[in-house]
């Protein structure tokens, strides 16, 4: 059987739930790092080709800034918050209270590279503790790192483990938003999650869904 | 004047060629590695867009040949071949296998970029194509566009300005 062939709408909406879940909860503690008011997208599922993944997240030459993480323990993955350098330098400034941070070149700067860090731990670690708590399974982040660089080059490294089974992958797609009457000043953010191959049928088995194959 | 020049894309784990002067291009690459073969008598090139270094690390049967160095490389040396170009003619230039975040625990996912590359000039050594010009490895993804006339590999990167190799 295809890996695509595995999953139907419903456990694509199952898989929706999940992102539904662990978004929320990283919402809720950006909102209480910012100390603003956050709003969460309905997530995206979508069974997709390798270029369409990077289409997704702004095409592949887009340049972002990227926090990248693996998910270890019983549903392995990859884990991806995506802003844009704009929006990241507009991120570091509201934490760090420093209005003159710029973000040229590269990530060189020790402060914006540790509140970036800081970013990723704290939303991946909402994000995981939520997932976890929801699916009764153990699972915990990977030392964030940090990348400024093309969209296709950062999350290539998210289709590895998928790409060994499929020329296809699930991605797990949710936006946050920062709710601010100054468009300019808003801070959005994309998760994507990409569970390793074996990672669906435990996510399958925690929430009591048949899987195929 | 026709300044219109065609520029065919290669997707993530594909292979396509074209024929003089059309342009191949493949964008973002990451830790994946672009390999360009050409025909220069021909005026014949094929680029392939790497992910992965063995086709034995694949789980499934009906196998994307693309995706592989191994595979990758003996079917751009075919499709070439069956556009009129010689193997005995071939040259090769690379770029990419970046190791895009820096990691503590050096696990295979993180050393894939390497492993791409090493693979790749395997395969080319087992082929007897020599490698013209590289540019593999560093922190970088890099966008690549081939032009089958002037043979030159033009190689873009965020911040880090533009070159031919």
């Amino acid at each position: 059987m295809r890996f695509g062939d595995r999953f139907t709408e419903f456990h694509l909406d199952v898989l929706k739930e999940i992102g539904n879940i662990g978004a929320g909860n990283a919402a809720t503690s950006l909102s209480r790092l910012l100390d603003r008011k956050i709003n969460m997208h309905v997530p995206s599922v979508n069974l997709i080709g390798f270029d369409e993944v990077m289409e997704l997240a702004g095409g592949h030459e887009k340049e972002v800034v990227g926090v990248f993480l693996k998910i270890h323990g019983e549903a392995p993955g990859t884990m991806f918050f995506i802003l844009s350098p704009a929006q990241s330098v507009q991120f570091i400034r509201q934490l760090t209270g420093n209005t003159n941070i710029h973000l040229d070149g590269t990530l060189d700067d020790e402060l914006s590279r540790s509140a970036l860090q800081e970013l990723g731990n704290i939303l991946s670690g909402a994000y995981l503790s939520a997932l976890a708590d929801f699916t009764l399974m153990d699972l915990h982040p990977s030392v964030p790192s940090l990348a400024k660089d093309m969209v296709g080059s950062i999350l290539g490294i998210g289709l590895i483990e998928l790409s060994r089974v499929s020329d296809q992958a699930i991605v797990i797609e949710t936006s946050l938003t920062e709710l601010s009457e100054e468009e300019d000043h808003s801070i959005q953010g994309h998760f994507f999650l990409f569970p390793d191959p074996e990672a669906y049928n435990k996510f399958f088995q925690a929430l009591g869904v048949t899987a195929n194959g | 004047m026709d300044n219109v020049i065609p520029v065919t894309k290669v997707g993530i784990a594909e292979l396509k060629t074209g024929k003089a002067p059309e342009r191949l291009r493949t964008s973002g690459l990451g830790s994946c590695v672009g390999v360009v073969l050409y025909d220069e008598l021909k005026g014949i090139a094929g680029m392939a867009h790497i992910m992965l270094p063995d086709s034995s690390m694949a789980r499934k049967v009906d196998l994307n040949r693309a995706k592989y160095a191994d595979t990758a490389i003996d079917d751009l040396v075919e499709e070439i071949s069956k556009k009129g170009g010689s193997l005995y003619r071939m040259k090769a230039k690379i770029a990419g296998g970046a190791q895009m975040f820096a990691f503590s625990s050096a696990s295979d996912l993180m050393r894939i970029g390497p492993k791409n590359i090493e693979a790749v000039k395997r395969k080319l050594i087992e082929k007897n194509i020599s490698i013209e010009s590289e540019d593999v490895g560093g922190k970088n993804g890099r966008t690549l566009e081939f032009d089958i006339v002037k043979l030159n590999l033009h190689i873009r990167k965020v911040n880090q300005g533009e070159y031919t190799i």
